[in-house]
């Protein structure tokens, strides 16, 4: 079963239009670009490695010829058909990994007159992954004693920080849930923040580049939060920035989540957990 | 002229009506129209029309109800739905009940208090002087890191300020503003959130949003707090109003939705918006203002699913956990309960859910962060609690909304376990059903006493306590110990403003259920509490709403001034304007429930005394509806004054009252109109002959009216009051007196002034002076002559002012006087007089018919017919041949009825004035045909078939 992309080409004109020539091209775009900091900034600059086409075709949907004043309407049909041993990845706007479809429209026209040319980005969404996905949940609880990267721990205040999230392996179209509480803490509390984290890895001829960057952070709890009262986590899976898990030959997406607890002396306390996202 | 001899009695019955029996059931205008009961109508609705017709029988045959059978349609419609209730009771199912009750549920009925009624009073409780900031960053979230650490440098920001745009990535910082340019910069926000909004611009509109919800995160200036609240949830409010109306429209194409639409309704252009906005929302970095415009856009749920806004209300309630300020969270869960409220009242599990999160979350209240934040800010803790009370009011009225008692129960034992809860006990009293704390109100007493003394003031919760006893009554036996335990706490108040504010509501309580004696003793706490250092100069409004609430209960004056303390209270309002006012309610309430006439000292006393503050109140300055105002007042006090008969004693009253208020002339006129009818009142008594005694004491009060009428300014009253009283006088025998006040009359006459300013407008007088002097000339009929004065010298008198009056120019007022005595003096000389006044001699019985007195008439007829004919003859030479016919013809009707035209030169002069009247045919004629048909009507009678003659000579212009 393959599914198609369909639509009009709509051409808008008071005149009668000359042209040589319309046609369609879809393109389906790996962009990978090296980060500076994995590979120095002149490899990045130079070495980006080769877009990987995922898909492409063309066709012509008008021969030469004239189009008559006013609005006309053509119709037209693109298998969505990977190419080769390929297979189409979800749409999906990075840092480093860009996976992105697009449909261009090209007219040609006479001497004298410019070609005219328009470009849309079309989304792309995997088929939903057959397997039941297995929630995985997981407790976690932060003090000064389970902190790693501490230079001085005597100079820590002391706090006992217990939650849970619902499922670590997520639906991309559920939000991200469950619960903190603030069992006690010395020092106020001033934000608490979750933090949407998405590791990319580009692989290249000197190895690979690993690169984990910020997508969206979203604040639960503000100010000094009341002890002992769960307080939720809830945070919507940005639409774009995100897409299901990806491991391939060339590149990986993952996301992380970070529930970070700023206290009011500017500690910052940072709890990473990996998520596996997927789409059902 | 010779007037001829009227028959008064046979004409009297010759122009009587036949008399016709007048059936009870008939029609009469006055008689009021009946509306006929609907229920009983039912039957003869369903039954034949023989029943419907039998019953209209009772009904006046009012012309709107007899076309719909005696039922009008209201009634009718009334009787509908009165039959139809207990049939559809009864046939009804479960199901049918169960739609009803849900529907009820769905709708916020008009017995909840809507968000607008709080939103002014908040405004104006929670306010502050000091200065206050707003900063606006309409940047994106990237750059925010960096900007507000670096510092900016003055000159910088207040480059930025003067950027009046949010273009994207300005930075406004707003300082030093006072609360009034605060509110104006919310409102600019709010003006120009719609017009981003309107020129498409969304992510503005949204920034906008965003940006303004921040700005609640922000709790400097706490006092402040509440007001801020108010002011940018309207901002909310708009942006949720427009987001959803936006979303609506697009699936009101091609036609519009219904309001119950559902999810199938909704294209998938409209939802992909929605779930857009839902997007953007969740994607908000700040916890605050995430919270805030998803909760201002969660009507648009319905757009997406059914379940949408069941499934946003809890999860928003619980996200509001995360707010670590008590204030701030307080006021969250009230725009939340608000917002739950309007879009989905059936959902009360999240507004109990928010009640009892802010239970558990209240210890933050008392917590560090909160008390150091106080102490910066050098407000104490009873004000910072009172800041809390707009929001848990609220929360606790769409909680205790129609939610049965066992729920009230359940929330008040929460309450009650925790410690130091006088600040949510004050909101369960607020917001629970009156009739609820009512029948607890000792329960509620005895949790006011265990709280702590030093958080919040035991006033506040006495005074809301109060409130609901106001409204709804406790037990029976609770009564009295409630009022001593309240009033024990009360008393020991020591400011006086918290003091007055809280006894003003109790003052309801004491009204209503208890004696004068207990209200005496709350007065005299209420006066003891607020005379030292006059601390009643800043209580007015409250005292006088004491005063309004006493009168509401109390409209038994006797009861009411009998009250030792009622009058030091009235003393307490010192202030001019504000005792008048006082004052006027008092006689309002006085005029409008004393329903007999009284005599009792002590209220006239008392009475006397407000009327007098009232009359003392009126200087230079009053303006003239102030004046009439308070003088109704005091009229109707008068009126309601009486000493049954006890004559004098109701003068001796009047003369009092004349000294009192003086310069109130309504009030004046009332005391003559009273001592007249007194007069008139002795003569009923005496059955119509003075005893010497009573004789005495009618001329007394004709000297009381001679005496005063003079004091008066306005002239016409004046005059009346003379002719009025000189009535009196006549009816009661007093000649004399009469004759002083006609002749008092008749010499005011010249002073009247030719425009009288009627209603502010410059209106001339003639038409006024007319009419006195006409019916002053009817009673001129029945005064006999002065025995030392010459035959008809008032008349005469009379006369030589009008000639002497200067009339306005070009007016022929003079001349219809001259036309309208002619009546007078034919009646004068009838053997017997149209009407005499009882025990009065009029002339007919001094002069007998005398020849001489006859001829005295017929030559001051004479004189006047010869004035009249001259001026006739000057109309003639000049413009005016309009008037000359018109007052030609008045002249000749006077002749027609009054004189004996048998006489050859009255005849004659009454044709040629007919011709005079016909010749410039300025005349009606349709008048001009009837009467010659009277004339005709008139010449079939034996004596006067002599008009047949002159019929003949008579012609219609038309005819000529």
């Amino acid at each position: 079963l393959v599914e198609v992309l369909a639509g009009v080409v709509v051409i808008t004109s008071k005149e009668a239009v000359q042209h040589q020539g319309i046609s369609l091209t879809m393109e389906g775009l790996v962009n990978l670009q090296l980060s500076s900091k994995s590979v120095g900034v002149f490899e990045a600059f130079y070495n980006s490695v080769k877009p990987i086409q995922l898909i492409s075709s063309n066709i012509e949907v008008a021969k030469p010829g004239k189009v008559p004043g006013g609005k006309t309407e053509i119709p037209f049909e693109f298998p969505l058909q990977a190419k080769g041993n390929k297979m189409l990845y979800e749409t999906y706007h990075g840092v480093f990994v860009n996976i992105q479809y697009t449909l261009r429209c090209d007219m040609r026209r006479p001497l004298l007159a410019k070609d005219l040319s328009k470009t849309c980005e079309f989304m792309l969404h995997c088929q939903p992954q057959k397997s039941k996905v297995q929630p995985t949940p997981v407790d976690f609880t932060i003090t000064p004693e389970t902190l790693q990267n501490v230079k001085e721990r005597t100079s820590l205040p002391k706090f006992v920080i217990r939650g849970h999230l619902d499922a670590t392996n997520c639906v991309i179209t559920q939000p991200l849930t469950g619960e903190l509480v603030v069992e006690s803490s010395e020092v106020a509390i001033k934000s608490i923040e979750l933090q949407l984290v998405r590791v990319e890895t580009c692989g290249c001829a000197e190895g690979y580049a690993r690169d984990a960057t910020e997508i969206q952070n979203i604040q639960i709890a503000e100010g000094d939060v009341c002890h002992g009262l769960p307080i939720p986590i809830y945070m919507v899976f940005p639409r774009l920035f995100t897409c299901p898990t990806l491991e391939t030959t060339n590149f990986k997406v993952e996301f992380e989540v970070n529930v970070v607890i700023v206290l009011h002396d500017d500690h910052l306390i940072t709890e990473n957990f990996p998520l596996k996202l997927c789409r059902v | 002229m010779h007037a001829r001899v009227r028959k008064y009695g046979a004409e009297l019955q010759r122009c009587r009506l036949d008399a016709v029996p007048v059936d009870l059931g008939d029609y009469h205008p006055l008689k009021p129209i009946t509306v006929t009961d609907s229920r009983s109508r039912r039957g003869g609705r369903k039954g034949s029309t023989s029943s419907s017709s039998s019953s209209s029988s009772s009904v006046a045959p009012d012309p709107l109800s007899s076309m719909l059978e005696g039922t009008d349609p209201l009634s009718l419609f009334a009787a509908a739905s009165a039959s139809e209730t207990p049939t559809l009771s009864h046939s009804s199912s479960s199901v049918e009940l169960g739609r009803k009750r849900r529907e009820n549920e769905e709708e916020v009925g008009a017995d909840f208090e809507p968000w607008s009624a709080k939103r002014g009073e908040i405004l104006a409780r929670f306010t502050t002087t000091e200065k206050l900031s707003i900063n606006l960053f309409m940047g994106s979230d990237k750059n925010k890191a960096s900007s507000p650490s670096s510092a900016v440098s003055e000159k910088v920001r207040t480059r930025l300020e003067e950027l009046d745009d949010l273009e994207e990535g300005s930075q406004r910082e707003l300082l030093n503003l006072s609360q009034q340019d605060y509110v104006n910069r919310i409102e600019e926000l709010n003006q120009s959130l719609k017009e981003a909004w309107s020129s498409d611009q969304k992510v503005k509109a949204l920034k906008i949003v965003i940006q303004c919800s921040k700005l609640l995160s922000d709790t400097s200036v706490i006092q402040f707090y509440p007001s801020k609240f108010v002011l940018i949830t309207d901002i909310l409010d708009t942006f949720g109003r427009l987001v959803y109306e936006r979303i609506w429209s697009m699936c009101s194409d091609p036609r519009p939705i219904p309001d119950s639409f559902s999810v199938e309704d909704v294209n998938d252009t409209a939802k992909e918006t929605c779930l857009n906005w839902f997007f953007k929302i969740a994607s908000i970095r700040e916890l605050i203002p995430r919270l805030y415009v998803e909760a201002a856009i969660l009507k648009c749920n319905r757009f997406l699913n059914k379940t949408g806004i069941q499934e946003t209300l809890p999860r928003l309630t619980a996200m509001i956990r995360g707010i670590g300020d008590p204030l701030v969270a307080v006021y969250a869960r009230a725009y939340l309960c608000r917002v739950g409220m309007e879009v989905a009242p059936h959902l009360k599990d999240s507004l109990n859910k928010n009640f009892f999160d802010l239970l558990a979350s209240f210890r933050q209240i008392h917590g560090d962060t909160v008390q150091n934040q106080l102490v910066i800010q050098r407000v104490e803790i009873p004000v910072y609690l009172t800041l809390y009370s707009p929001a848990i009011h609220w929360i606790l009225q769409c909680v205790a909304y129609r939610a049965p008692d066992v729920l009230l129960t359940e929330m008040m034992e929460r309450c009650k376990k925790l410690g130091n809860n006088a600040l949510l006990l004050n909101s369960v009293m607020w917001a629970f059903r009156p009739e609820f704390v009512a029948a607890r109100a000792t329960d509620f007493i005895g949790m006011i006493k265990d709280c702590d003394e030093a958080g919040f003031p035991k006033h506040l919760l006495f005074g809301s306590l109060g409130r609901s006893l106001a409204c709804a009554d406790p037990p029976e036996s609770e009564r009295l110990p409630i009022l001593n335990e309240a009033w024990k706490v009360i008393t020991k108040v020591r400011s006086p403003q918290d003091y007055i504010n809280c006894a003003e509501i109790w003052v309801e309580f004491t009204c209503r259920h208890f004696t004068k004696r207990e209200v005496n003793t709350v007065l005299a706490d209420i006066i003891k509490h607020m005379t030292p250092d006059r601390a009643f100069e800043d209580a007015y409004p409250q005292l006088q709403s004491v005063m309004k609430k006493i009168l509401t209960y109390f409209h038994n004056f006797s009861v009411l001034f009998s009250m030792e303390k009622f009058l030091p209270f009235l003393d307490m309002f010192q202030k001019d304007s504000v005792r008048v006012e006082v004052c006027k309610s008092i006689m309002e309430v006085f005029i409008k429930h004393q329903q007999e006439p009284t005599r009792d000292p002590v209220i006239l006393n008392a009475l006397l005394h407000v009327c007098k503050t009232m009359h003392d109140s009126v200087n230079a300055l009053t303006v003239e509806d102030e004046k009439r105002s308070l003088a109704l007042l005091i009229n109707g006090f008068i009126r309601m004054v009486s000493f049954g008969r006890d004559f004098e004693q109701q003068l001796s009253f009047c003369v009092e009252a004349r000294a009192t208020f003086c310069n109130l002339e309504p009030v004046i006129i009332q005391l003559i109109h009273t001592v007249n009818q007194l007069a008139m009142e002795t003569r009923r008594v005496m059955g119509g002959s003075h005893s010497r005694k009573t004789a005495a004491f009618v001329r007394a009060c004709a000297a009381y009216s001679f005496i005063t009428i003079p004091s008066l300014t306005s002239i016409f009253s004046r005059l009346h009051l003379y002719l009025l009283s000189g009535q009196v006088a006549l009816a009661n025998q007093c000649l004399s007196q009469a004759d002083a006040f006609l002749k008092a009359a008749v010499s005011v006459l010249p002073e009247v002034p030719r425009t009288i300013s009627v209603e502010g407008k410059q209106r001339s007088s003639e038409a006024f002076l007319l009419d006195f002097i006409n019916s002053f000339l009817s009673t001129l009929l029945v005064v006999p002559d002065h025995p030392e004065q010459g035959v008809l010298y008032l008349v005469r008198g009379l006369l030589n002012m009008v000639q002497d009056y200067t009339w306005e120019d070009n007016s022929d007022a003079k001349v219809r006087v001259y036309i309208s005595a002619l009546p007078l003096l034919a009646a004068m000389s009838q053997e017997s007089y149209l009407y005499t006044i009882p025990k009065v001699d009029s002339n007919e019985t001094l002069y007998g018919g005398d020849p001489k007195f006859v001829a005295e008439i017929s030559r001051l007829c004479e004189t006047l017919i010869g004035q009249v004919l001259d001026h006739l003859k000057t109309l003639g030479r000049e413009e005016g041949v309009r008037r000359q016919g018109s007052l030609a013809f008045s002249l000749f009707s006077t002749l027609l009825a009054h004189g004996d035209l048998r006489n050859n030169k009255l005849n004659q002069l009454a044709v040629n004035l007919w011709n005079l009247s016909h010749k410039n045919g300025h005349c009606d004629t349709r008048t001009s045909v009837r009467t010659l048909e009277h004339i005709k009507q008139q010449a079939q009678q034996p004596e006067l078939s002599h008009l047949s003659d002159m019929l003949l000579r008579l012609s219609l212009q038309s005819r000529a």
